[in-house]
């Protein structure tokens, strides 16, 4: 139906521009070099930041140097732990889809390609900063010294899982750690995030608060009303914004990034906004520790958008081949992370092949010891999980009346499915 | 208790709730209350009036128009070891926080097998019979009671609301506190076209100074009788516990106080002594938490009933305005009910 002569609308929905098969071409996207972008103070005006928000925060350039005023300058000792980190969380991850496709548990995802935005990130915090994190942040976990064997428990979803096998595989949850519990519901915990940061200043601690989310989920809500909280209340609150391009189909246009960058919402909120080469861990290391100043010095919160590539499927759930060009990754003009740092590491006569090489056997030793050593909990579906009364335990701090009836009926029925199964057997491993 | 009780005064609802938050603010230095207005103007209903004044900006704050933030960030507050008691203005501007409270609040203690919890008491005032319309007196606690996780609290005078919500926010798990709004001022006998009556002239308006709790999960036998259990909660306690007087049926009315966890027992003495058993709740029908009470007695007290269960409910239509008293489940509605009760 038309109205006279007035033009006819039409609807404009994105679409990516390299579907499978398509020849990839980088050469619209803008890579300043590195070393080439200012670096304000930590405590200046939101403002100042504003440009940067549309540019990107380099510091390892083509030469592999560190270059420019945001070099956080890091001794090699710590580059090489940097490093470390970050293989020990390839390594995981590798060994992880393996045990997932052996059947041992049923979802892995990995952050190929985006493990610094993970691991140099906590080492830029403090280690009782409280960090609420999205799903594809192990390398938090793994860079916080949280034991590797029970990340492997939690995913095998056995009788060591600290979570009583009652999250999907990789939501660990972690206090001692000072890593906030993770959801499958997207984005939530940016606002918790920004409550947490705003009970530390209630209380005139001097903790402050991060947390993830990837770029697609900040089409959520949840963003923008934590993003309004932490600008109205100032609160001292580093948001990360990873934006890997990719939520499981959906290119980054279907959450907004066709008209402009991530870190650009900052500006509509007035409050900090960096946006940063995500392969650089130099970069995201020297971004995130700014903005942790910048809170911790009250000047208020900061959104860092981390620019990577998610080189993998979302999970072993998803087969990214249906969807885009197997070329994207190959080419991606910001390279890898791992690989960027190693060669840096040489570069500056730190490292070297055969310590790369070395380094590499460890992490997987690593791995494979704490597999061996969790695979003794049982896996998912084969043997020993928790008893069955642990599934009604901390729904509420007490039992209730109706949840101790439905308690005894879940035991009952383990004694109609097997009646051999002694009633002691359930206050020790269960079935 | 009596007007001669010591340290006892006569209080409107919203006063006992102001000095539930004045008691609790002042025992506990976790305790913060944030919401909509409810800072330097003291809240749309004055629940929370003068509590910035006593207690500090930092303590007592107004916040966005953000359900999903003021939810959210009282996870995170919780999670830090604080008790914050957020406000939503109307239980009709809720649903915008409903991720924050189903999958997060309600959740966090089960997830994380105990590591985290998010204590925090949500309250809301809720229920119609001031001319709200469809988005000022919707009663939706049956989406609450639905979830696993949540407690649901209703009081229905000045002394339970500052006792349950005093034990509310002394309760390490998250609480819906639904506030009947009809209540605030007087204790609403469902004749709207009488001259109301303040709560003063209400033997429950004697409310104890400093700190008491009305555990949850307790309900009360508000008046003792024979010859048919009333289930009711909020507003509709004094509704139907009005309908039987004037009827003169001997009714035993039971107000819930706390929806989950429910006082089953209290429940299954009254109708097993009974034998009949009213429901009446003023939100809709369909899937209402009447249809829980319903299974209930049906599967527990099959034996000691003499009737079908009878349930008075709000229509299954939003609130409308004009017609607010008709859509009411008033005098007539509960009268017909016992009726049919009686009769049976």
């Amino acid at each position: 139906m038309t109205n006279g002569n007035l033009p006819r609308l039409s609807l404009h929905v994105p679409e990516p521009p390299y579907r499978p098969g398509a020849q990839v071409d980088f050469a619209t996207l803008k890579v300043p070099p590195a070393g080439m972008q200012p670096r304000p103070d930590e405590t200046c005006s939101a403002v100042d930041t504003h440009p940067l928000c549309l540019d990107m925060v380099r510091v390892l350039g083509e030469d592999h140097r560190a270059h420019g005023p945001w070099d956080p300058g890091l001794d090699a000792a710590t580059l090489i732990r940097m490093l470390r980190l970050m293989a020990l969380t390839r390594a995981f991850d590798a060994r992880m889809v393996r045990a997932q496709r052996q059947g041992k548990t049923s979802f892995y995802m990995k952050s190929t390609g985006e493990e610094a935005t993970a691991v140099a990130t906590a080492m830029a915090l403090a280690e009782d900063d409280m960090v609420f994190p999205s799903y594809r942040q192990q390398g938090l976990f793994i860079a916080r010294g949280y034991p590797l064997v029970d990340m492997v428990n939690q995913i095998f979803s056995n009788r060591a899982d600290k979570l009583k096998g009652r999250q999907l595989p990789i939501m660990y949850s972690a206090r001692e750690q000072s890593i906030f519990s993770i959801s499958g519901n997207l984005a939530t915990q940016y606002p918790q995030a920004v409550g947490w940061a705003m009970a530390s200043a209630i209380k005139g601690d001097s903790r402050i608060a991060s947390a993830f989310l990837g770029e697609g989920s900040s089409a959520e809500g949840d963003f923008h009303s934590a993003l309004t909280f932490a600008a109205v209340y100032n609160a001292p609150v580093v948001f990360n914004l990873v934006n890997n391009q990719w939520a499981i189909s959906s290119f980054s246009g279907f959450a907004g990034g066709e008209r402009t960058t991530f870190a650009a919402r900052a500006i509509g909120y007035g409050i900090a906004g960096l946006r940063i080469d995500g392969n650089d861990p130099l970069a995201v290391f020297a971004a995130v520790r700014w903005a942790a100043d910048r809170a911790r010095a009250n000047a208020g919160p900061t959104l860092i958008e981390h620019f990577t590539y998610r080189a993998e499927g979302h999970s072993t759930s998803d087969d990214p081949g249906q969807y885009r060009s197997a070329a994207e990754g190959t080419q991606w003009p910001l390279g890898d992370p791992i690989d960027r740092l190693m060669r840096h590491l040489i570069a500056i006569g730190a490292w070297d092949a055969g310590r790369q090489a070395a380094m590499d056997a460890e992490v997987d030793a690593q791995v494979r010891a704490a597999v061996r050593a969790a695979e003794a909990n049982g896996t998912l579906g084969h043997g020993l999980h928790h008893p069955f009364r642990t599934m009604f335990e901390d729904v509420f701090e007490t039992l209730p009346w109706h949840l101790v009836e439905q308690s005894r009926q879940a035991i009952h029925e383990r004694h109609v499915k097997w009646p051999e199964w002694s009633d002691d057997a359930d206050a020790g491993e269960g079935r | 208790m009596s007007d001669t009780t010591p340290n006892a005064r006569r209080m409107s609802m919203i006063e006992a709730i102001n000095d539930a938050l004045d008691v609790m603010m002042a025992r506990d230095c976790a305790v913060i209350v944030m919401g909509e207005d409810v800072g330097y103007f003291g809240g749309v209903f004055r629940a929370t009036a003068g509590l910035q004044k006593k207690y500090g900006k930092t303590r007592v704050f107004d916040t966005p128009i953000s359900e999903c933030g003021i939810i959210g960030v009282a996870v995170g507050m919780g999670a830090y070891g604080l008790r914050p008691v957020p406000e939503i203005q109307f239980a009709d501007y809720i649903y915008p926080g409903l991720d924050q409270l189903v999958s997060e609040a309600a959740r966090l203690r089960y997830r994380s097998a105990g590591e985290f919890t998010a204590p925090m008491t949500v309250r809301t005032p809720f229920g119609g019979g001031i001319f709200g319309g469809q988005t000022h007196s919707q009663s939706p606690e049956a989406l609450f009671t639905h979830v696993a996780g949540l407690k649901t609290v209703v009081p229905s005078t000045p002394y339970d609301a500052k006792g349950l919500l005093i034990a509310a926010i002394e309760d390490n798990d998250p609480v819906i506190f639904f506030e009947p709004k009809r209540l605030y001022n007087g204790p609403f006998n469902g004749h709207y076209d009488e001259p109301a009556v303040p709560w003063a002239r209400h033997p429950d308006s004697l409310v104890p100074a400093g700190h008491y709790r009305v555990p949850l999960g307790q309900a009360r036998v508000v008046r003792a009788g024979e010859a048919v259990t009333v289930l009711a909660y909020g507003t509709m306690v004094h509704v139907a516990r009005e309908v039987a007087e004037r009827q003169g049926i001997d009714a035993e009315v039971i107000d819930l106080r706390t929806l989950v966890p429910l006082d089953i027992a209290t429940i299954e003495a009254s109708v097993n002594k009974t034998g009949k058993c009213l429901i009446v709740h003023e939100a809709t029908r369909t899937g209402g938490f009447g249809a829980e009470l319903s299974a209930l007695v049906q599967e527990r007290c099959f034996h000691a009933l003499e009737a079908p269960i009878e349930r008075v409910t709000g229509f299954d239509t939003p609130y409308p305005h004009s017609l607010e008293w008709a859509y009411f489940p008033g005098p007539v509605r509960i009268g017909e009910a016992f009726a049919r009760l009686i009769a049976a």
